[in-house]
């Protein structure tokens, strides 16, 4: 979930009234919003950095406000402000209109061929006649940087330049060049960089350099120009200097670059519509054309208003309450979701406003009248689907068996499903080809490389970190490992295993034998060959050389008993004699 | 057990006194050793309340080896005087015996002697009286017989200077009588055996009183991991309220399942390298619903049953990638997809509390594996309302109210019901918690380490209590 920042009192203006932090914070639930917390800048720095660095910081109230991870549209000041005076019917939706320039034409944008390898979508669109104060411009830039960390999704989908279109003149080109053949002066610095210099400068920087892998491996990277060369910006890295925006730029040229031109088209949408209220004529926004490689133009911003269609009793149906249709569209409306009960009386017509992306669905319309009329407020009801319920055979077995087992003085242990491959290998005495571990492509840590394969090496660490305790340990575990396995569709399972340790003076084989007959016992399996259960001597190297033997059941090998090698117990950091029991449970449904 | 009699005649004693008395005084008048009388008196009060016995020290006189001698013997200067004949004796064969130097003197000062410095054949010395007291000896047999008090201080610290008395502590028992005082005991038995149980004897016998105040002793027992007694529990809740077990025993996911068929965009932050595990070896899933696919496909990336869609291109390579599965919802979905290849549907209720994996920052409240909890019921008609009475009942049974804070819930979307091919109108509403999260919370665990993998102290495995969530 996004967390939104912004000034009380700014907010508290723009509302028209001042709130209680609780009656602010009720306000948030209704909306579907959560008051994560009031600070200021000055308790955050002092919270990070100390009390010193944060010396003549601001002590203005701020809100720390959750916003749903879809709803862009709540991302900044201007966004939050409409919401919920919408909400609170103190205002209408507005309606967001794209309008052609006045007097000339629209500023036109030119994707070429070289694009397409590396960033291929573009949509631009300017707002005309902008009047920004401080506060206005500081949440101009803070909305692109929320944007860029969540639906561009750190600027790998979309990325936004926005620039003073009174210092650049049109038509603009999008293309891509070998990095070397990209020259500018980038923002805030005071020379010029190639490309692959500015690489190398941003490696360092705390900010950029988490973009830099974006388009660093590519042949060509983008870059878009004026008509006389000046470059506006090297997305997604970077603007120029040159066409930077400053509280008095009156005219704006916004450019969104992407590999995915639905987030492209949202991302422009919520930019416009936030800030075209500032706009000479509040809620408009100029369009700008885009000219494909192959010829096709689009205008843009799209701002589309989309129609569904919907019935009263859908909604009451979902929601479970009755509502009178009139009473639905009124929420909805509520909602930015302007709505209208048709002729029938039963049929609502919802119009979806350009900020609300995230409504792709008529599920999503049911929500939003569920969240007006109040999650609170629904009747809790009980569900009257009838079932008989039934245990997984698998988990009940174990459950039976934990019970039993820790009847018989063996002490449950829980260890992870994730380790290190010397555990289930190195350690044990074992070649890691022969363990059929799944291998893990990502692990931060040599602590998550592999599933395990075994139950014993989580053991072991666990007597290992419990050394202190009195001994004999007794302790066991019943629980899943993996296994490839190309038979099933991911080309691995799980497979249930029971694993008991007894760690003492003397190995105690007989301890971990008895514990393997009581099994048995619990079973209904009786010692012999056949259909009872017998075991062999086996040659196994995470065993004590003859003190290892395989188990028989039902004429099916079901795992292995013995002491354990000394030079396992060495590289588990153990230092008595212990004998384990490994079996697979799965032989027993 | 200290000697009958001995006990006996303590008890006969205390018997016959008002007040009580010391042991000490008993044991000069029986004329045994202290330690025998403290020996019976312990004994006694191993028997209950038959006496009380507060102790106590005391000083008292006792005599000096060389004391011990003179009250026998008569003090030096009195045997100076006996041994002296009528003629008298010669200084020199005087001084040969043992008592002889302090005996002259002392005996010269009381004037019991005379000096014949001049007598020929040497000094000779003649007894100047016929009969004498002898009053150190007599003080000292006052102090033998325990009669110290009957001497003044003075007499007492000159015979002290002399080394012939010394000054004791004693500690001693003032013994009185107990709530069950009797002067017949009857020997204590510590435990009933068969014997008395075959012959009747316990009724007669007396047993020793145990002390409850101790601990017992621990049994030798298995004990079961706490966060798997709370599982059991959930799992108990679930099964009361009729839902049936998912079979969650696969680790390994296909993104497919665990992302795509819940209608999650291939660009979702979740599906990033540093919130999931993904698989290198087996790096891909293969078989999958070919038509089922086609619909996920389309709905992605076109919409599509009432739908916009995400407008993207879906590809099937991001669907193939093997992952660890980040929730077990990605098994609800195959249990949702098998339902609805039923030939008919049937309403049902499922659950599960398995393992689930993240790729994510490690901090004490967040390992990269643990349980989720997951509740779900499909059926006709389903509501919001209903999706909240019965999350209501479920933390009800959990005795916890604030149930917001630990979970997660919703109606899952027509986006990924309806390409399964679960009729148009069924409704599946779903919750989904942490195991480790409540439990933490119940047993007030700060880091999750003391309560999960292999560095858990198993102290507290061996201590933790039953679990009731509702109580």
């Amino acid at each position: 979930m996004p967390t939104v920042s912004v000034k009380r009192d700014l907010l508290f203006h723009a509302l028209g009234r001042t709130y209680t932090d609780e009656e602010f914070d009720e306000l948030c639930f209704e909306f579907g919003l959560e008051l994560d917390e009031i600070t200021s800048e000055k308790d955050i720095i002092s919270r990070e950095q100390g009390d010193t660095k944060a010396e003549g910081a601001s002590d203005v109230i701020l809100y720390k406000i959750d916003v749903p991870a879809n709803r862009y549209d709540l991302l900044c000041l201007e966004g939050l402000v409409r919401g919920l005076q919408v909400f609170k019917q103190k205002m209408e939706a507005p309606r967001y209109r794209r309008v052609s320039p006045a007097s000339s034409e629209p500023q036109r944008l030119v994707i070429t061929e070289e694009t397409t390898a590396v960033r291929p979508h573009a949509v631009a669109a300017v707002l005309r006649n902008i009047t920004f104060t401080q506060e206005r411009y500081d949440s101009f830039i803070e909305l692109q940087e929320k944007l860029h960390q969540n639906v561009c999704r750190k600027r790998t989908l979309v990325a936004i330049g926005t620039h003073d279109l009174d210092t650049i003149s049109g038509p603009f080109t999008y293309t891509a060049k070998p990095p070397g053949d990209i020259r500018f002066k980038p923002l805030n610095q005071a020379k010029e960089y190639t490309a692959q210099e500015l690489m190398s400068l941003y490696k360092t920087d705390s900010h950029l350099r988490h973009y830099l892998h974006i388009i660093e491996d590519e042949a060509v990277y983008p870059v878009i120009y004026d008509s006389n060369g000046i470059v506006l910006s090297m997305p997604p890295i970077i603007n120029g200097d040159h066409s930077k925006i400053s509280l008095n730029t009156k005219n704006v040229f916004i450019e969104c670059t992407a590999t995915d031109l639905t987030k492209a088209k949202i991302v422009l949408d919520m930019m416009v519509t936030m800030f075209c209220e500032y706009c000479e004529e509040p809620f408009t926004v100029e369009e700008a054309e885009v000219v494909y490689p192959d010829g096709r133009t689009c205008q843009y911003p799209e701002l589309a208003y989309r129609k569904e269609t919907l019935s009263a009793d859908f909604i009451n149906r979902k929601v479970g309450i009755s509502e009178s249709t009139e009473h639905i569209a009124q929420l909805l409306t509520k909602m930015c979701l302007r709505s209208e009960v048709m002729s029938d009386g039963e049929q609502i017509e919802v119009e979806i406003p350009p900020t609300r992306s995230d409504v792709i669905h008529a599920c999503d319309i049911m929500e939003d009248a569920a969240m007006a009329y109040g999650f609170n407020n629904i009747p809790r009801t009980t569900p009257r689907t009838y079932t008989i319920a039934n245990q997984l055979p698998l988990n009940k077995l174990s459950e039976l068996l934990r019970q039993d087992l820790a009847a018989a003085g063996f002490t449950e242990a829980l260890t992870f499903a994730l380790c290190s491959q010397e555990d289930i290998a190195d350690k044990l005495l074992k070649n890691i080809s022969e363990t059929r571990a799944c291998r893990i492509s990502n692990p931060k840590t040599a602590e998550f490389q592999v599933a395990r394969t075994t139950l014993l090496s989580g053991l072991l660490k666990t007597v290992a970190a419990n050394r202190k305790m009195p001994l004999p340990l007794r302790l066991f575990e019943i629980s899943d490992v993996v296994l490839k396995d190309e038979s099933k569709d991911v080309g691995a399972r799980n497979n249930r295993r029971l694993c008991a340790v007894y760690y003492n003076k003397s190995p105690g084989f007989e301890v971990i034998h008895g514990l393997m007959d009581r099994v048995m016992q619990l079973l209904e399996i009786k010692p012999g060959q056949g259909n009872g259960y017998h075991i062999q001597a086996a040659d196994d190297s995470t065993f004590f050389p003859g003190r290892c033997a395989e188990i028989f059941a039902c004429g099916k090998s079901i795992g292995r008993l013995g002491v354990l090698h000394p030079d396992v117990i060495n590289r588990f950091e153990l230092t008595m004699p212990c004998s384990a029991l490994d079996i697979d449970i799965e032989h027993f449904l | 057990m200290a000697d009958t009699g001995l006990v006996e005649t303590l008890l006969r004693r205390v018997e016959k006194v008002d007040g009580g008395l010391d042991s000490q005084d008993v044991a000069t008048s029986l004329g045994v050793d202290h330690q025998a009388i403290v020996g019976a008196v312990k004994s006694l009060l191993a028997l209950g309340d038959v006496i009380s016995a507060d102790q106590r020290s005391s000083k008292h006189w006792e005599l000096t080896g060389e004391g011990c001698e003179i009250a026998e013997q008569g003090s030096h200067e009195a045997r100076v005087v006996s041994s002296i004949p009528e003629e008298g004796m010669p200084q020199s064969q005087l001084m040969k015996l043992a008592f002889g130097k302090v005996g002259f003197s002392k005996a010269m000062s009381n004037k019991w002697i005379r000096l014949d410095k001049g007598h020929e054949g040497g000094p000779r010395i003649f007894k100047t009286v016929e009969h004498l007291e002898d009053l150190v000896r007599d003080k000292l047999l006052l102090v033998q017989k325990g009669q110290a008090s009957q001497l003044e201080e003075k007499e007492k610290n000159e015979l002290k200077k002399r080394k012939l008395l010394s000054e004791v502590t004693v500690k001693s028992y003032w013994i009185t009588k107990g709530s069950c005082f009797s002067t017949t005991i009857t020997k204590q038995e510590t435990e009933l055996t068969p014997e008395m149980i075959a012959s009747g004897s316990w009724k007669e016998k007396k047993f020793k009183p145990y002390n409850f105040e101790a601990l017992g002793v621990a049994p030798d027992c298995g004990h079961l991991h706490p966060l798997m007694k709370v599982r059991t529990q959930f799992r108990q809740i679930f099964l009361e309220m009729g839902f049936t077990e998912m079979p969650t025993n696969n680790f390994i996911e296909s993104s497919f399942w665990n992302f795509d068929s819940l209608f999650q965009p291939q660009q979702h932050p979740a599906r990033d390298q540093h919130d999931t595990f993904f698989l290198s070896d087996p790096a891909q899933a293969h078989e999958f619903p070919q038509d089922y696919l086609e619909r996920v496909r389309k709905v992605h990336s076109e919409g599509g049953f009432g739908s916009q869609g995400y407008k993207y291109d879906w590809k099937i390579e991001e669907a193939q990638k093997n992952i660890l599965r980040t929730h077990t919802t990605a098994v609800s979905a195959r249990m949702l997809y098998k339902l609805a290849q039923q030939e008919k549907f049937t309403p049902v209720k499922y659950f599960s509390i398995d393992r689930v994996f993240r790729n994510e920052t490690l901090d004490a409240t967040h390992l990269a594996e643990f349980h989720q909890i997951e509740g779900v019921v499909a059926d006709y008609g389903l509501t919001l309302g209903d999706l909240m009475g019965i999350l209501h009942q479920f933390f009800n049974k959990l005795g916890l109210k604030k149930w917001v804070e630990v979970g997660n819930s919703g109606m899952f979307r027509p986006e990924m019901l309806l390409p399964m091919g679960l009729p148009e109108g069924v409704t599946v509403i779903a919750w989904g918690l942490s195991l480790e999260r409540p439990t933490m919370i119940k047993y007030g665990i700060n880091n999750i380490r003391e309560l999960v993998g292999h560095k858990v102290n198993l102290q507290m495995v061996y201590d933790s209590p039953v679990c009731r969530l509702d109580s």
